[in-house]
């Protein structure tokens, strides 16, 4: 009995303190709210929000509701998270094995690369790209096409947007041709283990996913046209381009400097997972009559992995939670929508920031959750 | 003898208690804010980070403008001097939060008087120091002269957290045009985005406008397009629930329109106590007992007469003489064609 109090004290304890000190707030500022007249509640959420909002993932304008404002900025912030990730990490491998290439050039210049962009605070980075390198963009009417048919200029890169028939016969093309590829790797993987047989696993795969999709097109029905950005004006002096995508300047921005920033801790992470893997390891695989292709991919990237993992987890957590500076330069991000320009129009500060809050705790939990299963698979099995 | 010296001094210490409590009187007493401020020594007042004319700090860090005047009025009635105010820049943003939770006891921010901020968040809007509608800014060169060209595609650069983002949606829905906003959190990134011509136009209150014109690289380049298209009464805010700090702040900003209406000058304001107008009299101190409904002494409206000045001073020192709006529009007396009328003092 004496033992188990012990041991549950500490902990009785620590529970009742946050108890007691969210229980403290929450009181307070009940109290003070009630001084001041202020109304708590979740109902402004099924109001009209009424201000409209520059790039969105979905249908939106001003007679949508606030809870619709609020998923705009969520999948905005979203997409500059994964969108940032992807380049972050591509770049970050690349730098990162380029820090331990033998050619001095290219060592030399990832690490000035790493050490330049990793020194200079993020925000400031942002608000380089954003208004001196973006700034140096023509204006429409001066753009120079791109391959003819996109459009860089200081409003946004225009680019054609896709005209689909029968889009979901695509999809189901290349859903198949995903189920062909695990069932072949399976079927290789077994062929390997009981015969010892090696199958170009990697060309079928690269052939399947190209071939099935192409079918489509020519048997399935499936069409595609593009609409090419036309140019258009509005005024003596001002121009805009009219019909197909258009990708704000401050998405390209700020995608920009969340890559360019994260890359450089993701690549560093990447040089410690390989220095860290043992070099007997590598001249044990040579001897044994591995090629260099495979001692990096069966031997050294399995091991080094291990090590690239949770730190890289806590560089994706950084990038995604560092998106919220996107309120400074006007993409409409969750910040920006819901915690600004919302809670202006409603003046629900605490009710705004809890959800903003609480919606970036998800995210970061939802890629920590990700990635750890993603580690344990890795990690090595001891059986 | 030291016996008596014991007596006198618990004698003068009960007095001296005494003399406090009367002197501070019941408005005093429930008006917590004001009780704040005295003990403090300074009134807090939330400004904008800087609008020229309205609330902007000079190098020094000496804020000027129509904004700031109305809390150095009110430092001046309160405090005796309007040099004690401390001053916080907010952003559109932060500006309601920072006066709810008590961080600054005014906002003087450039600020519409809307009906659901003054009904919904627990704010007082206590009346209006510029009458402002929100208009376009264009380029010169695009050759627009009205808001009946722009066209479908246009992009405009504002600020979020203002009235400006929805009177820009009913405007171009009524219009039936489509439109990119492009919303800023702070001022002086709007400015540099329409500036570098991210935006075909630039829109705010007509007053940010001519103020924010003054900042561009080239202000000749840039022209207000003459339409207002919504009605933006701006004015001083306080918390709810302190009505004497309430009626402090909007007596303070009505005296100084009332001593232009009956021309009293930050100069002529002492020998005007002698004058023969009993509603002057009042207002300078020499007649009546104003002060006393606010718990304040009788000189309050005097000093702010004498150390801010009336508010035709605080028009012409901030906004006309520095070129932002020399014309004063609708923000001219009542008695001159304007539609400042304010109650009378008395």
């Amino acid at each position: 009995m004496n033992f188990k109090l012990k041991d549950l004290g500490p902990q009785l304890i620590t529970v009742l303190a946050v108890v007691f000190i969210f229980g403290f707030f929450t009181y307070n500022a009940q109290i003070n709210m009630e001084n001041r007249g202020i109304d708590f509640g979740y109902g402004f959420l099924s109001q009209e929000s009424s201000f409209d909002v520059q790039f969105s993932l979905i249908e939106y304008d001003g007679s949508h509701s606030y809870f619709r404002a609020y998923l705009v900025g969520l999948l905005n912030t979203i997409l500059v998270s994964v969108i940032g990730i992807i380049i972050a990490t591509i770049l970050g491998v690349i730098v990162g094995v380029a820090r331990l290439s033998p050619n001095y050039l290219i060592n030399k210049f990832a690490a000035y690369y790493v050490e330049f962009f990793r020194n200079i605070p993020l925000l400031l980075q942002i608000f380089f790209w954003y208004f001196a390198a973006l700034r140096a963009l023509p204006l429409p009417q001066d753009a120079e096409a791109i391959f003819g048919v996109f459009f860089l200029t200081i409003k946004g890169l225009y680019v054609p947007a896709f005209i689909w028939e029968n889009l979901n016969i695509f999809f189901y093309s290349i859903l198949a041709a995903l189920i062909a590829i695990i069932v072949i790797r399976i079927h290789a993987k077994k062929l390997r283990e009981t015969q010892g047989k090696q199958l170009p696993v990697f060309l079928i795969s690269i052939g399947l996913i190209f071939i099935l999709p192409l079918l489509s097109f020519l048997i399935g029905g499936v069409s595609l046209s593009f609409e090419i950005p036309q140019l258009k004006q509005l005024a003596a002096t001002s121009f805009v381009y009219d019909g197909g995508l258009s990708l704000p300047p401050e998405l390209i921005a700020l995608t920009l400097s969340l890559s360019l920033y994260t890359a450089t801790f993701i690549a560093e992470c990447v040089r410690a997972g390989i220095q860290g893997v043992g070099k007997g390891q590598k001249e044990a695989a040579a001897s044994i009559g591995l090629t260099p292709n495979q001692v990096l991919k069966l031997v050294i990237m399995p091991q080094a992995l291990r090590i690239i993992i949770p730190p890289t987890t806590n560089q994706y957590l950084n990038l995604t939670k560092n998106s919220s500076l996107a309120a400074a330069i006007a993409y409409p991000d969750l910040v920006l929508v819901f915690a600004g320009t919302a809670l202006m129009q409603t003046g629900k500060a605490i009710e705004i920031v809890s959800i903003t809050m609480f919606t970036y705790l998800s995210l970061s939990i939802s890629i920590s959750i990700l990635m750890n299963w993603y580690n344990k698979r890795i990690a090595i099995q001891e059986k | 003898m030291f016996k008596y010296l014991k007596q006198l001094t618990s004698l003068v210490a009960m007095v001296a208690v005494l003399f406090t409590f009367t002197t501070e009187s019941m408005a005093a007493k429930k008006s917590k804010t004001l009780k704040n401020t005295q003990k403090k020594g300074f009134v807090r007042c939330g400004v904008s980070q800087g609008l020229p004319g309205f609330s902007n700090a000079d190098a020094a860090g000496n804020w000027t403008g129509v904004d700031v005047d109305v809390c150095r009025a009110v430092a001046a009635a309160v405090l005796g001097d309007a040099n004690k105010v401390k001053f916080t820049p907010l952003s559109a943003k932060e500006r309601f939060t920072a006066l709810t939770s008590g961080e600054i006891d005014i906002l003087s921010r450039n600020t519409t008087w809307t009906l659901s901020r003054d009904a919904d968040i627990g704010l007082t809007f206590v009346g209006v120091n510029f009458y402002d509608g929100q208009g376009f800014m264009v380029r010169k060169s695009s050759g627009i002269t009205s808001v009946n060209q722009f066209k479908n595609g246009i992009s405009a650069c504002t600020n979020i957290g203002t009235t400006t983002e929805l009177n820009m949606r009913d405007f171009f829905n009524s219009k039936g045009i489509s439109y990119e906003p492009v919303a800023f959190e702070k001022a002086d990134e709007v400015v540099a985005a329409y500036d570098s011509g991210r935006c075909d136009t630039y829109t705010t209150d007509k007053s940010g406008l001519a103020a924010q014109r003054t900042k561009m690289s080239n202000p000749d380049e840039h022209i207000v397009l003459p339409e207002t298209i919504s009605k933006e009464p701006l004015g001083p805010v306080v918390r709810q629930g302190d009505s004497v700090w309430e009626d402090i702040v909007r007596w303070s900003l009505n005296a100084m329109i009332e001593a232009e209406e009956y021309g009293i000058t930050s100069a002529n304001a002492d020998s005007m106590k002698t004058s023969e107008n009993p509603a002057i009299k009042r207002l300078v101190g020499a007649e009546g007992e104003l002060g006393a409904a606010f718990g304040l002494d009788n000189e309050w409206s005097l000093r702010i007469i004498k150390q801010v000045g009336n508010y035709g001073e605080s028009y012409k020192r901030n906004i006309a003489d520095t070129g932002i709006l020399p014309d004063r529009g609708p923000n001219q007396l009542w008695t001159k064609g304007g539609i400042l009328y304010v109650p009378p003092a008395r």
